[in-house]
């Protein structure tokens, strides 16, 4: 179909057309996505097994000094003249194993142990369990004359599952440190073989702030990165499939794996739990498309009255409103609850009940409202920056054919708002998914009278939900199971939505 | 000629009672965003107690809900705001003196420098990004534990700056601005790519460094989760947001509420300054730097 098939259509035949276009174009969006996932991780094991390609042909062409750096590390770079890399080299083999030796095998040795006496808080031992990690209970002993009872802690479940995670990511580091040095020892090998000198220690050192600065601006980062988020995410991803709960905390108890088991409580088998999730799951959704869409609507049309022409004082209404975002949310959300809330400030004002907050489907319309209250002035604050971008050209044509000021918004200024602000609203939808402050502080995920909640309220969230299991149940197996949920929901919603919007982008020349 | 004037006069008198719509709505809207703020700031010069009042003024204007925060021996001890000030306070200056540097350094890296596996990267910091920190608080907590700084300072320091590196769209956005030209001629007169970095492009980049030390210097102000979760029950060591909740429990709300106001509104004043400071610059970061000037 071309351009001109197209507008011969009327009205209903081109929204039908875009409509289709739309929904036939959900499958292709979604292969996309997987073909994008699969180009990612793709990359990273291309990446990996550059590593290893070459990995024996390296071997059978080297000479004494490479095939020695097979075993010794370093021992390449020191033959081929690169002292002191070389020796850096070897003292990095030489303490990997020296961890690995001392503590590093002692901790994934005890990441699964079978036939661990379990204990109860009398020290009698209650079950035989398998797969445990850590492999001494805590026991009893009576100390003193007196004979009291004290707990003699045994292994600390969570600190070995920490351990173990350290130690395999150390364990992978240092085989890729380990490839890169049968690498370097065979390119210093060519570089002799061709004539040259390798690069002393010195040159080493200078090309680390010029042609390599970016080793250098990204290790510490990179290196903070991996120790406090990538680290926290694997070892929360190992909790999930752990028995690690209220009644399984460390160093009183120890806790073992349990498989896919929290999965299957969080889905179906656990009544309790898998009823709470679905009914936090539908309405975390519905939230995070009203408090998106209301937020990102209204804050137009507030942009658009401040901006209309013959509006006067524009600075003064818009600082008006940004004045109340820039107040910490903390402040402003506690201020709303207060006021809300039964007997609250507006009740005793207006003498009266109004139950805002205090049934679940006024708390849930509140919750949206006061969103907006939060709201509109970013959208208004981002917006009104676009709309002065427009070139006023445009609107001036489209005046003389006749445009009136509804056509003007839907034909100029929509389009384009919506075209720069798409990330925008990515993001947006994915901060409401993951939205605490708002919830938590106004609601706290009440109204709490509903009993069919397990350990939540008509107006948690998943990531509220997956706070309280935290901080008050201690049930961190289950808190991981959401988190990872929630995750997976995030990313893929956001890479759809990214991957559909530049499909979008790319007939963009067709409306 | 009397027909256009007609037609003239008619657009006119219908675009000013658009306008007249426009205002009233303007100013409706005005009062309910400021209202709770203008309400905040009135009780926190309320010298009556009580937490819910059924009017807006004070009956009996004080100025002593600010001075009893700090100088009020029975309230410090329970609720020691100047402290809780002050651990703010250097939390928000180390963190983000850790953020910005190591914002300006990725950012750098990724907009100027070309290297191998510099996509693999790129991607990996979109995926992580979207995994938001406090999801994996317990984790966090326990490997804090294991460095015996749980319920520190240096814990909260290292919470809020260590995923510094996944927040460099901004700046790299701006570093992608800056001519290209500028960095040849540079390395044709024989500079390395440090040298570019902090004598050519660093001084060209104020806006942004300031942008990047702001908004991580109000991160501390206004988190909650962190500290709630990492301080337990060590009052000592909270930070304002933290604190304050605490002051608005419901045993509590009685007798400290108009202390609350007055200290909430000590935090909002620098906070929002700062905001109004550099709100330009979100604009240009969540659009990408659609918006120019």
């Amino acid at each position: 179909m071309n351009y001109l098939d197209y507008v011969q259509m009327t009205k209903g035949q081109q929204i039908a057309y875009n409509l289709k276009k739309f929904f036939t174009g959900i499958p292709g969006a979604i292969k996309n996505l997987f073909l994008v996932i699969g180009a990612f991780f793709g990359n990273i094991f291309k990446t990996i097994g550059n590593g290893f390609a070459n990995y024996g042909s390296r071997f059978a062409k080297g000479d004494i000094g490479t095939k020695l750096s097979y075993i010794v590390m370093g021992a390449g770079n020191i033959f081929h003249g690169q002292v002191v890399k070389g020796i850096i080299m070897l003292a990095l083999e030489i303490g990997y194993f020296y961890y690995m030796a001392v503590f590093g095998l002692g901790q994934l040795a005890k990441l699964y142990c079978n036939n661990v006496p379990i204990t109860d808080a009398q020290g009698n031992t209650i079950a035989i369990a398998n797969g445990v990690v850590g492999s001494v209970p805590s026991t009893i002993e009576y100390v003193g004359i007196l004979q009291t009872p004290q707990t003699k802690f045994g292994d600390d479940s969570s600190v070995i599952l920490l351990y173990g995670v350290l130690t395999i990511l150390i364990t992978i580091a240092f085989f890729a440190l380990y490839i890169g040095n049968t690498k370097s020892a065979y390119a210093t090998q060519e570089i002799k073989a061709a004539g040259k000198q390798p690069k002393s220690i010195v040159q080493e050192i200078k090309s680390l702030f010029d042609e390599r600065f970016h080793i250098t601006l990204l290790s510490l980062p990179v290196l903070l990165l991996l120790m406090f988020t990538v680290l926290p995410i694997i070892y929360t991803v190992f909790m999930a499939f752990t028995n690690y709960d209220k009644e399984h905390q460390p160093p009183k108890n120890l806790f073992w794996w349990v498989g896919f088991k929290n999965f299957a409580d969080v889905f179906y088998s656990d009544p309790a739990t898998s009823r709470t999730f679905g009914k936090i799951l539908v309405w975390t959704i519905v939230w995070a498309i009203f408090a998106t869409f209301t937020n990102y609507v209204a804050g137009i049309i507030l942009a658009l009255m401040i901006n209309k022409k013959g509006i006067k004082l524009k600075a003064m209404w818009r600082t008006i409103f940004v004045v109340t975002a820039a107040v910490p949310q903390f402040v402003t959300l506690l201020i709303m609850n207060l006021m809300l809330r039964d007997n609250g400030t507006l009740d005793t004002m207006f003498n009266t009940q109004f139950h805002f907050l205090s049934n679940a489907m006024n708390a849930r319309i509140t919750v949206i409202v006061v969103n907006l209250w939060v709201g509109i002035p970013y959208t208004m604050l981002i917006t009104s920056g676009l709309l002065m971008n427009i070139p006023e050209d445009l609107y001036e044509s489209a005046r003389i054919d006749g445009a009136n000021a509804v056509q003007q918004f839907t034909k100029i200024t929509f389009p384009y708002i919506f075209f720069v602000t798409t990330p925008y609203l990515i993001t947006t939808f994915v901060g409401n998914i993951n939205n605490f402050n708002v919830i938590f502080l106004l609601t706290g995920g009440g109204p709490n009278n509903d009993t069919s909640y397990s350990q939540s309220g008509p107006t948690d969230l998943l990531v509220t939900w997956l706070y309280k299991l935290t901080l008050n149940e201690k049930d961190f197996n289950l808190a991981a199971v959401i988190g990872i949920i929630v995750f997976v929901i995030t990313a893929a919603g956001s890479l759809i939505t990214f991957n559909m919007s530049k499909a979008s982008k790319n007939e963009e020349e067709f409306s | 000629m009397t027909n256009t004037n007609a037609a003239q006069g008619g657009y006119a008198s219908k675009r000013k009672a658009a306008n007249v719509a426009v205002y009233i709505i303007l100013s409706v809207m005005s009062v309910i965003w400021i209202f709770p703020i203008f309400w905040l700031l009135m009780q926190s010069f309320r010298g009556e107690k009580g937490a819910i009042v059924p009017y807006v003024f004070p009956k009996q204007w004080t100025f002593s809900n600010y001075t009893r925060l700090f100088n009020d021996p029975d309230i410090t001890e329970a609720f020691p705001y100047g402290k809780w000030f002050l651990n703010t306070l250097i939390v928000a200056i180390f963190s983000c003196l850790i953020s910005t540097f190591i914002v300006l350094m990725v950012s750098y890296a990724f907009s100027r420098l070309r290297f191998k596996s510099r996509k693999t990267f790129l991607n990996l910091g979109l995926i992580l990004g979207m995994f938001p920190g406090f999801m994996s608080m317990a984790a966090t907590y326990n490997i804090m534990k294991a460095f015996h700084i749980e319920g520190t300072l240096g814990a909260l320091v290292i919470v809020y700056s260590a995923g510094a590196g996944l927040g460099y769209q901004v700046a790299k956005g701006y570093f992608d601005t800056v001519s290209r030209s500028l960095d040849e001629a540079a390395m044709i007169d024989g500079a390395t790519r440090s040298q570019i970095f902090y004598k050519i492009i660093l001084p060209l980049s104020k806006p942004i460094i300031v942008y990047t030390a702001l908004t991580t210097f109000i991160g501390p102000w206004t988190d909650y989760i962190f500290v709630s979760y990492f301080m337990l029950d060590d009052k000592e060591n909270y930070t304002v947001a933290a604190g304050l909740v605490q002051l608005t429990n419901a045993t509590t709300m009685y007798d400290y509420f108009t202390l609350f106001c007055a200290g909430a509104v000590l935090v909002a004043i620098p906070i929002t300054i700062l905001f109004v400071i550099m709100q330009k610059f979100y604009v240009a970061g969540v659009t990408g730097g659609a918006v120019k000037g």
